[in-house]
This record gives structure tokens, C-alpha cells and sequence, in this order.
């Protein structure tokens, strides 16, 4: 079993190759938002500006309103993480526990829901949203996010549920512990990387969401960041390349910084000890 | 059980039934009306909001709430928009955009809203880019014709005639022309073809292209004719033949071209008369450019175009204050204002007037004089032609440009395959 020095070097080639094919545009898109016009428009490219600037920065929080979109998407995406998460988390586990003709079709219409495509949700979500006055609001968004990441969600953790031995709980039991103390004191700690992993996909998921904010939201000061993102770009694709960059990047960072401070709980191995060996 | 919950469906019907929106009027009795643009750049947008302001500070009875809109999506937008009876009362557009929303019924005619002012103002050729059936669906106001800009210290020392709107290339000179400006690593044109449909499309007007062909029976059918076929054939050929036009950028964008532009790889580049914002902003200093008009044909310098538009939405309750608003944009200082912002030119024939785009500065001059070349793009009513264009016509053109087919093949493509397309549409 023991690896080759040449087969690790190999593996490590590959993965920086990976890293480095992952991270290419997220460093192309910083050096492009510090890069002043002239230079965004130089035949060859420099990855280092040569005469770095602010300016795309200023004119894009002075063209629109960044920081208030920014704030939007942060509600807008906290909030359907976490209510996806709280309703997912009971509903998976039974689906995962319990066995029946009717969890099983519950799974198959999960899968099937994903393939809808978004143009046929739309408008009836815009005809139910507009006459519970939840057109242009965040909180309407919200509730569109939620029904649109529940079944991926509930999907994920299912399979995260399965995961967690039911002996353990069993074995809770033998030692007296009823239900409700099984599944506090048992089965929620060991599912903590599941539903972490689910609320962070739900989270980025709603974060990137375009379409349902753009048809939503219909005033500036209720508009998400990659609504906001879109108004500098303009007919036939023409766009204000610096301060569209310089966006992008503030609105890459707060995903980037929740991803940073949590994934330790998703890779963090909750289940170590678990089990007996 | 079965009883409680159907009362329990029932009742969560009318209660979404009841709580249907009050429209834009409030307890005073004053109206509210929203007007989406699709302003982008940091002047225009600047010139729309100012004007909003203005109507606002004079009209204390008719508000207009400014709704920054944006090009991506403004389709899937607006159409959610109108299924959903939640349209903004003003909506700014494409006018190749406006058909199915006017067949569809959300847009108002305004044959009788508008004043004769503004109808006198905007030529009719320019109203015929809105008129669908017997009605008139948006007020066309900016539009763009498609231009040479050149680098000017090449053109120079090449010795090359200069055209001008009076004297321009033909189609013939204009390919001999980029010839001779080819030559040590450049280029004497740069097409950016992403979209080759539209492009050579409009072009072909110049040298009476129409391909699109009503019969008595209203029934259109493609006929891809030998005027149909100066503009591809001089693409074709530059860049497959003379190689004065570069290949690399026949599947570029516009602003694609322009680095290369700046490096003096190529010595002109056709691109949207607005493309001058760029150039100004990101040209190197001391680079000298300047804007030639499009290269003509037995038609002249015509060209077919799409213009802006503003519309107002059938749904709308306020349709006489909405086109009292549009009245006010589309002034002609105003319009002028908008123009200057947008680096386009206005439709009124008041607003072309304005020495403010007669300067010789940022080629205003040479822009506006073809405005009165400017007609509706040959496919603008043309039902079906989105899906033609991208079944049929993008991927034969594309392999045309590109060398992979002749124009046999091409006329094949375009006529058999696309009359297929279009039947479809017409039956």
C-alpha cells in the first residue's frame, strides 16, 4: 500500500493543477477589478496591474447601490439557509428512517422536482407571490429560495441520516434514553456536518440566485447583489468591465468568508469515535 | 375530514383572490406611475434619473418612480411582468423585442395617445420599427448605425481615400481598401461576427438585401439573392481569400476587438456607433481614432436598425399620463440629453438637429449624418425568425465566415432549412 515518491509528486501536480484551474478566475477577476481602463483594453494581458487603481471600486459603489444589495443578499440567503435547514432536518431523517411506499415516492418526486426548469415555476410563483402582496420583498424571496433549495436539501441530508448507524440509537435506547432524547443528544450532533453542508449550499445557492431576484424585486433598494451585478452590462453583452469586476469581487467575498469559517465543520470528522472499535 | 379541508382550500382561494394589488394610486388621488429603463452607462443613467426629477418637480399630481432595469433577461422579465399584471407602466425596450409582447396583447397601441408633436417629430421609416399590424407599440427614441472606426494615424499614412457619409466606400473600394492596409502582422479589418445574423443582415440593406419576402398572401419565405449575398461574399473573402480580415476575431464580441484595436493589429473595426464610449474610455493616450461610415451599395448607405424604445403596458391604468411622461422624455433637448448619454443618436428629426451632435468631436458628425439612412431591420416583424436565427442562419453563417462552406451551401442552408422554420410559424 505504501506510495511511490513519484506517484505522490503526481498526485500533488494534479492537485495543484486543479487548484490552480479552480482559482484562474477568481485571481483574473481581482486583477481585473484593480486594473485602470487602458489597461483592461491592453492586447497582452498582465496578471499584476501595472498602475493599480480604486477607481472601479468608487464608480461602482457610486453608480449603484452595493452595499444596501449586498445586505439584501446576505437576508435573502441567511434566511432561506436557515429555515431550509430547519424544516429539511426532520423531514430527512424520517424519509432516511422510515421505509414506506410513501417516503419512496417522496424521494422520487425530490428528484424529479430538480428537473424543472425555472421558466415553468415562474410565473405561477410570481401569480401566488403578487396576491400575497410578496412581490418586491425580501421576505417573499425568501420563501422562494426555501421551495426551490427544500428538495436538494432534504435530498442531502437524507443521505447524511443514512449515514449515522442506527445502532447508535439503538444501543441510546438499551440505555434508557427515550426518543426525543435519542435524537438530541445522538443523532443531531452526528448529523451537524450534514445539516452545516446543507445550509452552506442553500446559502451559496441562494446567494448566486439570479432569475426569481430579477423578477421579483423590482425596485433598486430591494435588489440582490447579482441583480445589481447585471445593470453594468449593457445591450448586446457590451459591458463597464472595471467596475463590473470590482463587484463581482465584493460580492464573491462574503460566500468565500462563510465557506472559510465553516468548513472545518463539514470536513471536521464528527463521527470520529462514534463507534466503538 | 375530506369536508374541512376542501373549505380549507377554498377559503385560501379567495383569500389570494382578495388580496389583488390597489395600482398606482394613492389615498390622494395622485397617480404613481413606474418606468423601467434599461439606462446602463453612468451618464445616461444620470441623464434619465435628472429628467425623472424634473417631471417630478412640475407634476406633483403624476410621480414617475425611476426602476433601473438592465438588458440581461429583460425579456423573461417583462414577460413575468405582464403574465403576473405587475408591469411597470413605462417600459424601455428593443424594438425587435416588442413583436410577441404586442402580439401578445400586454403593450397599449398608441396610435391616440401620442401627440402629433411627437408623431411629426420621428420619421415614419423610424415608425415602421414599432408598427405591428395597424398599431404603433413604442415610441422608437435612440438608435445606432454600425460604423468603421479607424485608426486614424493608419489611415494616414497609408494613403487611402478617407470616405465620408457624402463620398463612402464602396463595398468593392472598402475590400481593397483593407488590403492595402494589411500587411506586416496586421490586419486591415476586424469583424467581431459573435452575432453574424443581425450584423450582415442590416449591412445588406446597403446593397438591397431583403431575404426576407412577403408574398400577396402575407406569407414570408427566405430568398438569399445575389444582393443578399455582396456583404457575406466581401466578409467571406477578406477573410478567407485576401486574409486583410482576421479570423480570429470572426467569433468575437465587440469589445473583444478592441485591444487589438489599440495595438494597431488591425486598422478598423466595424462595431455600434455607441462602441465610441469604450474606445474613448479605454484607448491608450494619444491613440488617434476616427469614425467612418459603413461602406454602400446600390442602396446607398442604408442599414437596418433596431431601435430603443418606450412603451406603455396595456395593463397600465394610467395610459394618458404614462404618454404624457414619454412626451416629456422624448423633447427634443431632452432627447438630445438622453443621446449624448447613451453615445447614440436620437430618432426626432428636432433632436438631430442640436449642434451638440454636428461636432466633429467622437465622429457625432459623421454618426448623424446617416441617421436618415436608417431603416427597420429587414426581420423585424418576422415571425419565427428568432428561432431561424439560431438554428439556421447563425451556424450557416458561422461556417461560411469561417471557410467551412461555400456560398452554395450557404444559400442552401439559409433558404431550404429556414423556409422550414418559418412555415411553422405561418400555418
Amino acid at each position: 500500500m505504501r506510495t511511490s515518491t513519484g506517484a505522490r509528486a503526481g498526485q500533488y501536480a494534479a492537485l495543484l493543477a486543479y487548484l490552480v484551474f479552480l482559482a484562474f478566475p477568481f485571481l483574473w477577476l481581482i486583477s481585473t477589478a484593480f486594473k485602470p481602463p487602458q489597461e483592461l483594453a491592453g492586447l497582452h494581458p498582465t496578471w499584476i496591474p501595472r498602475d493599480p487603481t480604486l477607481d472601479n471600486f468608487r464608480q461602482a459603489f457610486d453608480e449603484q447601490p452595493l452595499l444596501r444589495a449586498a445586505l439584501n443578499s446576505l437576508v435573502a440567503a441567511l434566511g432561506a439557509a436557515l429555515i431550509a435547514v430547519v424544516i429539511a432536518t426532520p423531514m430527512a431523517y424520517v424519509m432516511a428512517r422510515h421505509r414506506s411506499r410513501l417516503t419512496r415516492a417522496a424521494t422520487g418526486w425530490v428528484v424529479v422536482s430538480q428537473a424543472f426548469p425555472f421558466v415553468l415555476l415562474i410565473i405561477p410563483l410570481f401569480l401566488v407571490l403578487k396576491n400575497l402582496r410578496l412581490i418586491n420583498s425580501v421576505p417573499g424571496l425568501v420563501m422562494v429560495y426555501v421551495v426551490w433549495s427544500l428538495p436538494f436539501a432534504l435530498w442531502m441530508l437524507a443521505g447524511y441520516v443514512r449515514a449515522v448507524p442506527p445502532e447508535l440509537e439503538e444501543a441510546a435506547a438499551v440505555d434508557g434514553a427515550g426518543r426525543l432524547r435519542t435524537l438530541v443528544s445522538v443523532t443531531a450532533p452526528l448529523l451537524a456536518p450534514g445539516i452545516v453542508a446543507t445550509a452552506l449550499f442553500a446559502f451559496i445557492t441562494a446567494w448566486n440566485e439570479f432569475f426569481f431576484a430579477l423578477v421579483l424585486l423590482k425596485t433598486p433598494e430591494k435588489q440582490t447583489l447579482p441583480v445589481i451585478l447585471t445593470h453594468f452590462v449593457g445591450a448586446e453583452g457590451v459591458a463597464d468591465l472595471g467596475p463590473l469586476a470590482a463587484a463581482a469581487f465584493l460580492a464573491t467575498l462574503p460566500s468565500l468568508v462563510v465557506f472559510a469559517l465553516i468548513q472545518r465543520r463539514i470536513t471536521g470528522g464528527m463521527m470520529a469515535g462514534a463507534v466503538k472499535s | 375530514m375530506r369536508t374541512r379541508t376542501a373549505t380549507l382550500l377554498v377559503s385560501l382561494a379567495l383569500l389570494l383572490a382578495g388580496c389583488t394589488d390597489g395600482g398606482g394610486d394613492s389615498a390622494d388621488g395622485r397617480v404613481t406611475l413606474r418606468f423601467q429603463s434599461l439606462a446602463w452607462q453612468e451618464e445616461s443613467v444620470a441623464a434619465n434619473e435628472e429628467l425623472v426629477r424634473e417631471w417630478n418637480a412640475t407634476h406633483p399630481d403624476v410621480r414617475v418612480e425611476y426602476v433601473q432595469g438592465s438588458w440581461e433577461s429583460v425579456h423573461d422579465q417583462l414577460l413575468t411582468s405582464f403574465e403576473g399584471g405587475e408591469a411597470p407602466d413605462i417600459i424601455h425596450d428593443a424594438s425587435d423585442d416588442l413583436a410577441d409582447f404586442a402580439h401578445g396583447g400586454y403593450l397599449a397601441d398608441l396610435s391616440d395617445l401620442l401627440t402629433e408633436r411627437l408623431k411629426a417629430d420621428i420619421p415614419q421609416r423610424t415608425w415602421e420599427t414599432v408598427t405591428f399590424g395597424d398599431g404603433v407599440y413604442g415610441v422608437p427614441f435612440l438608435q445606432e448605425p454600425r460604423v468603421l472606426i479607424a485608426n486614424a494615424g493608419l489611415l494616414r499614412t497609408s494613403g487611402v481615400r478617407i470616405p465620408t457619409p457624402e463620398r463612402p466606400w464602396t463595398w468593392t473600394e472598402f475590400r481593397q481598401v483593407t488590403k492595402e492596409l494589411s500587411g506586416d502582422g496586421r490586419y486591415g479589418v476586424a469583424w467581431p461576427l459573435k452575432e453574424p445574423v443581425s450584423a450582415t443582415l442590416n449591412l445588406s440593406l446597403s446593397t438591397g438585401g431583403r431575404l426576407f419576402h412577403r408574398g400577396a398572401d402575407g406569407r414570408v419565405t427566405v430568398r438569399f439573392e445575389e444582393a443578399d449575398q455582396v456583404v457575406p461574399r466581401t466578409i467571406h473573402d477578406q477573410a478567407n481569400t485576401d486574409h486583410s480580415a482576421s479570423a480570429t476575431t470572426l467569433g468575437s464580441g465587440g469589445s473583444d476587438t478592441l485591444p487589438g484595436f489599440f495595438a494597431g493589429k488591425y486598422a478598423m473595426v466595424p462595431l455600434g456607433f455607441a462602441y465610441r464610449q469604450q474606445i474613448e474610455q479605454q484607448a491608450p493616450d494619444g491613440f488617434d481614432w476616427q469614425v467612418l461610415p459603413a461602406p454602400a451599395g446600390a442602396e446607398g448607405l442604408d442599414q437596418g436598425v433596431s431601435p430603443q424604445t418606450l412603451s406603455i403596458a396595456e395593463d397600465s391604468p394610467h395610459k394618458e399620463e404614462a404618454a404624457a411622461f414619454v412626451d416629456f422624455l422624448l423633447q427634443p433637448d431632452n432627447m438630445v440629453r438622453l443621446a449624448l448619454g447613451d453615445w447614440m443618436l436620437p430618432t426626432g428629426t428636432e433632436a438631430l438637429k442640436d449642434p451638440a451632435l454636428h461636432t466633429s468631436e467622437h465622429g457625432w458628425a459623421t454618426g448623424t449624418a446617416l441617421a436618415a439612412h436608417l431603416r427597420s431591420a429587414p426581420a423585424q416583424s418576422v415571425r419565427g425568425y428568432p428561432e431561424w436565427k439560431d438554428k439556421v442562419a447563425t451556424p450557416a453563417l458561422q461556417e461560411y465566415y469561417s471557410g467551412a462552406i461555400g456560398i452554395g451551401e450557404l444559400r442552401g442552408r439559409l433558404e431550404d432549412d429556414g423556409n422550414l422554420v418559418l412555415a411553422r410559424y405561418q400555418r
